[in-house]
């Protein structure tokens, strides 16, 4: 019984008193939701790394929306969707017109728009304000950022459904699918603009860079888990889901800053699951094998 | 015969006095503060010189070959003392002049407390302005025993600024007796301001283990909240929560307000609020009255 209030005081309490931590809690979990399973869909089609070129991309428009107008979010929502759409459709054309590969022309883009913002950002002076303001606040989320990190999350899941056999496609058998269909390329940056469309979400709550590792690490753990799409989409929402609500708690308890804490959760997981995972997991490499071969 | 034509030489330059009567003195002062005091008695016989100006922060003072320049150029250096200025005597010396230096904390009843965790002499002994009275008192004598020829100035500066200072005080005690007692207290991250409390009777409560330095974590908002709960606290002034949505989550959940900015080392550009030492006192009682206010 006493472990059992110890568990309540250490677990539900933080949310019970303040609604600071129950409104962290809720957006964080939105951005799992919308998030996790763009990040799967990412690492299957072996775009791991397109998040983060993404996520600098995008970080420069936020930048500039944040010295046009302030802390607004709308401005600086319209500036990182506009910044991370534009780096997506260049790099996309150049990839098509040129002979340059998708990752070169995406890292290409994500660099000058990088570089840019931070000259534009320096014309201004100081810059230490919108440092704060770039990594995000999870601590800070008022009622239109929460209904923000909603409508993006819904967005985003009707989006993938509509999406889903293309994306499928593309993920095991890219070749096929530009035989049967022309919607290769729609389904390919309706893709990237989800990418986008979450990570200036996610920037909101956690800053840009962070937001990049809520949406990949559960992808990484639950492949680990699970075999199968449906599986490993559901794993990681729930990783992110449990990571979110471990790393606010942490930082309740421990004091450590909150953002890093929830991305360092997952990745603590991410750590689990290499080592116990039940697909491919190391231990269960090592262990003999005769329950599973049965 | 070297002797004969130095003599000359000094001969020449003393007849040169009436030329350098009108050229100001070179003064220098360690920070924004001092320099305005500084132009305050000196009127049109000094040129001051500020080492750390305006919005600059005098703990992490950085000097430049500038400013080893105007020191050695400079007849006369005040500095508040008290160990506020660490680096001050390095700097003179490097600087290879040899002007007059001034404390002009001299005088004052200084009290200890506790800066940035450690226990050391509080050097902030501007914030009560019966202080800066006897600074006045300071640099007027200082400026009379290097040119004794401007002494009627000087004096009748020091008269009009002294009874302005004493305005100054009874303004603020004043305005802070207005402040129903039970009201008179805040929570703050700023350490600057023990002099003020203690002269003008306003509780000025630091937040327990919070740092002023590193991100705010759900820790650190959690203990702000309870604490200005349990303690029925008015107004919240934070330094280090430049996050005004953040701030505005503490004043939602806490039921405090918020204050805006207080002025503690420097004063701010000249055309800001805080542009002279009376104007940034006034500044600072028109945020505490506007928090405290019921």
């Amino acid at each position: 019984m006493t472990g059992f209030s110890y568990l309540y005081d250490l677990l539900i309490t933080p949310f019970t008193d303040f609604a600071f931590m129950r409104r962290a809690l809720v957006g964080s979990i939105a951005l799992s939701i919308g998030a996790c399973p763009i990040g799967v869909f990412l690492m299957l089609r072996r775009m791991s790394l397109v998040g983060d070129a993404m996520a600098h991309a995008i970080l420069p428009g936020a930048a500039l929306g944040y010295l046009f107008a302030g802390l607004s979010l709308g401005f600086m929502t319209a500036g990182g969707l506009i910044a991370g759409f534009v780096v997506a459709l260049l790099a996309g054309l150049v990839t098509r017109v040129t002979i340059l590969k998708e990752d070169a022309a995406l890292a290409s883009f994500y660099l000058i728009s990088l570089a840019g913002g931070v000259v534009l950002v320096s014309l201004r002076g100081s810059n230490v304000d919108l440092l704060h303001v770039l990594f995000g606040s999870v601590l800070a989320l008022d009622d239109n950022t929460l209904l923000l990190l909603a409508a993006s999350t819904t967005v985003s899941l009707l989006a993938l459904a509509v999406l889903f056999r293309p994306l499928v496609l593309e993920c095991v058998d890219p070749l096929f699918l530009r035989t049967v269909s022309q919607s290769g390329s729609v389904s390919h940056f309706g893709f990237l603009a989800l990418v986008v469309l979450n990570l200036v979400a996610g920037f909101h709550a956690l800053g840009t860079l962070l937001s990049v590792g809520l949406m990949m690490v559960p992808a990484f753990a639950a492949r680990f888990w699970s075999a199968t799409l449906d599986g490993m989409i559901a794993v990681a929402t729930l990783i992110g889901i449990f990571s979110s609500g471990i790393g606010i708690v942490i930082s309740y308890h421990a004091g450590t800053p909150t953002g890093p804490t929830i991305i360092l959760s997952a990745g603590g997981l991410y750590l689990l699951s290499i080592l116990f995972g039940q697909r491919n997991g190391l231990i269960l490499r090592v262990l003999p094998r005769k329950h599973l071969a049965a | 015969m070297l002797r004969l034509l130095t003599l000359y030489l000094f001969l020449g330059l003393l007849s040169g006095t009436p030329a350098y009567a009108v050229q100001p003195l070179p003064v220098v002062a360690s920070f924004s503060i001092l320099g305005d005091l500084v132009h305050q008695i000196g009127g049109d016989r000094v040129s001051v010189d500020t080492l750390v100006g305006p919005e600059e922060d005098a703990h992490v003072f950085d000097p430049a070959p500038r400013d080893a320049a105007r020191l050695a150029a400079a007849k006369l250096v005040v500095i508040n003392g008290l160990g506020f200025e660490g680096w001050i005597d390095r700097l003179i010396k490097a600087s290879g002049g040899a002007p007059r230096l001034v404390i002009a904390s001299v005088g004052v009843s200084s009290h200890r407390a506790l800066i940035d965790g450690r226990e050391m002499t509080d050097p902030h002994a501007w914030q009560d302005v019966s202080n800066v009275r006897i600074y006045a008192r300071n640099i007027a004598d200082a400026l009379i025993s290097i040119d004794p020829e401007g002494g009627n100035v000087y004096r009748a500066n020091l008269a009009r600024f002294d009874a302005e200072l004493a305005a100054l005080d009874d303004e603020i005690h004043a305005a802070i007796s207005a402040i129903p007692s039970e009201r008179r207290k805040i929570v703050t991250t700023h350490d600057a301001f023990g002099y003020f409390a203690l002269a003008y009777g306003v509780e000025m409560i630091a937040p327990q283990g919070v740092s002023t330095e590193a991100e705010a974590s759900a820790k650190d908002v959690a203990r702000i909240i309870r604490q200005v709960k349990s303690e029925k606290i008015p107004a919240v002034f934070l330094e280090n929560i430049s996050d005004p949505r953040l701030a505005a989550q503490i004043a939602a959940e806490s039921g405090a307000r918020i204050g805006g900015k207080l002025y503690s080392d420097a004063l701010s550009k000249e055309n800001a609020p805080a542009g002279t030492y009376i104007a940034m006192m006034k500044a600072n009682i028109r945020e505490l009255t506007k928090a405290l206010m019921p």
